[in-house]
């Protein structure tokens, strides 16, 4: 998986979310609270559906790592890359 | 001091055969019912009232996702009830508004659908929704409703079975009574139909309607009647005092005269007859009336084969034969239950009747069981009466729950 793969992981999520919100022109540096009506619990969305779509964990002391798109990519790819190879 | 007389203002609705008190009226002078089959998980198509309102008028789509099935109709018939009433809202003071909703049950529909959601992980409870305690809480309908309004004041739920509808009207009579409140939005709701238990509860209890059509299939004091029809619904009206009613300038729909509540203290699930004809009397008295000053008495009947039988027993003890003016209906035939919402729907479906002086029947009694053929029982056809100035409705709920509210024509 890219890291622009793993960011369109994280809008497809928050489509299903936040679907009042207009997702054409996230800033993928910029905190995703910043740019979009989004609250803890969303964020706690987030994180469950990493966990249901993709069994991907997000440990609590992690969750700053969701802050934007940039920084998930950052954390996410490799957790992707790694669940790719245990296949 | 006497009480404050307590006013009805405004009323939003969604019913299975409408989605305003226009509409809903209409299709209770026609005769149209609104029953379907829908699919119920694990127990396959059964028939409900399912409402068709639509939820994004008043609600974002996240609202939606984020808030409970039974919010959103508390929403939709809040909203409406405020732009029925004409009260400029934006200059209301919020702090001193009311939000009272009774239901039978609340919490039972979010349950479910997690045990449903983590028996796909194995049951597995990280997989359990962060959402499912605000979702359960028993205020969520009333404080989803607070949320979408921007009102703080005090907003709850009032859990009183299928009595519920009209115990939120009367809390709110109350509590404007007491001062607590200048404005209150009350009545009840339900969401029953999305939770399977409810209606598999019916059908242990043998208590659930089966008919090949489906807007027959709910059919109280019919002799063929065979169990409840699961609906949901809602309905809320708008509340105030007299005076501050008459200072705005708002229409009055009725006002209220008189209530009561009590308790059977028998079974869980059986009505008593002996404890409603109490209820029924007790809220005649506070209302300074007798028997014979009440037009229209719309019964609870929910088509059991036991319980119209009983509540036809307790209406004969008060009415007897001497009511020559007092005529007797029923609005289940169309709707189905609306369990927490049914009281507070079926009086607004009445509430026409102080203008059109029509009485809406009972439908779908082909062959009356002569042990409901109560004198004064409007069936299958509306009847134009000389005098409608005093309406009973009648909602009783398990436990021994039974409430009897009565409301009058307003005059000044």
């Amino acid at each position: 998986m890219t890291k622009d793969e793993c960011k369109q992981v994280v809008l497809d999520i928050i489509a299903d979310i936040a679907p009042d919100e207009d997702l054409s022109n996230v800033k993928p540096e910029v905190r995703l609270r910043d740019q979009l009506q989004l609250d803890s619990m969303d964020f706690l969305d987030i994180v469950m559906e990493l966990r249901k779509r993709h069994s991907i964990e997000v440990p609590e002391a992690d969750y700053q790592h969701l802050a934007s798109l940039d920084s998930c990519a950052e954390y996410l790819t490799p957790k992707f890359i790694a669940l790719a190879a245990k296949g | 001091m006497k009480p404050a007389r307590i006013v009805i203002t405004g009323v939003g609705l969604t019913a299975p055969n409408g989605n305003s008190l226009t509409e809903f009226r209409q299709n209770l002078l026609h005769g149209i019912a609104g029953i379907e089959r829908m699919e119920i998980r694990y127990m396959g198509t059964q028939l409900a009232g399912v409402c068709h309102y639509d939820p994004l008028k008043y609600q974002k789509k996240k609202e939606l996702r984020v808030g409970t099935r039974a919010g959103s109709i508390s929403i939709y018939c809040a909203r409406e009830a405020l732009a029925d009433s004409g009260v400029n809202f934006e200059t209301l003071p919020k702090d001193r508004v009311g939000i009272y909703i009774g239901c039978t049950e609340h919490g039972n529909v979010e349950t479910e659908n997690e045990i449903y959601n983590i028996s796909k992980f194995n049951y597995d409870t990280k997989f359990w929704s962060h959402y499912h305690n605000p979702r359960t809480v028993a205020n969520n309908p009333a404080g989803e409703t607070s949320l979408n309004l921007g009102i703080t004041g005090p907003a709850y739920t009032i859990g009183a079975a299928c009595a519920a509808g009209n115990m939120g009207l009367i809390h709110a009579a109350q509590m404007l009574r007491l001062g607590e409140v200048d404005f209150a939005l009350c009545g009840g709701i339900s969401e029953s139909i999305h939770t399977f238990g409810i209606f598999a509860g019916f059908k242990s209890q043998n208590a659930l309607a089966q008919h090949e059509d489906p807007h027959k299939a709910s059919r109280p004091f019919d002799k063929a009647r065979n169990g409840i029809v699961i609906s949901e619904g809602g309905c809320l009206y708008t509340l105030e005092r007299l005076d501050d009613a008459q200072a705005r300038g708002a229409k009055i729909y009725a006002e209220i005269a008189g209530y009561h509540v009590n308790s059977d203290a028998s079974d869980y699930v059986l009505p008593n007859p002996t404890r409603q004809a109490e209820c029924i009397r007790a809220a005649i008295t506070r209302a300074g009336l007798n028997p014979r000053d009440i037009h229209i008495v719309n019964t609870h009947a929910t088509a059991t084969p036991l319980g119209d039988i009983q509540e036809c027993e307790a209406i004969r003890a008060v009415f007897g034969e001497g009511c020559p003016d007092t005529y007797i209906n029923n609005t289940k035939g169309y709707i189905g239950h609306c369990m927490g919402a049914a009281g507070a729907l079926e009086l607004a479906g009445n509430l026409p009747s102080f203008n059109d002086l029509t009485v809406h029947p009972s439908i779908n009694v082909d062959d009356l069981d002569p042990a409901c053929a109560l004198p004064g029982l409007v069936l299958n056809q509306p009847r134009t009466v000389a005098k409608v100035d005093t309406i009973l409705n009648n909602s009783f709920g398990m436990l021994g729950i039974n409430s009897a509210l009565i409301v009058k024509r307003f005059a000044a």
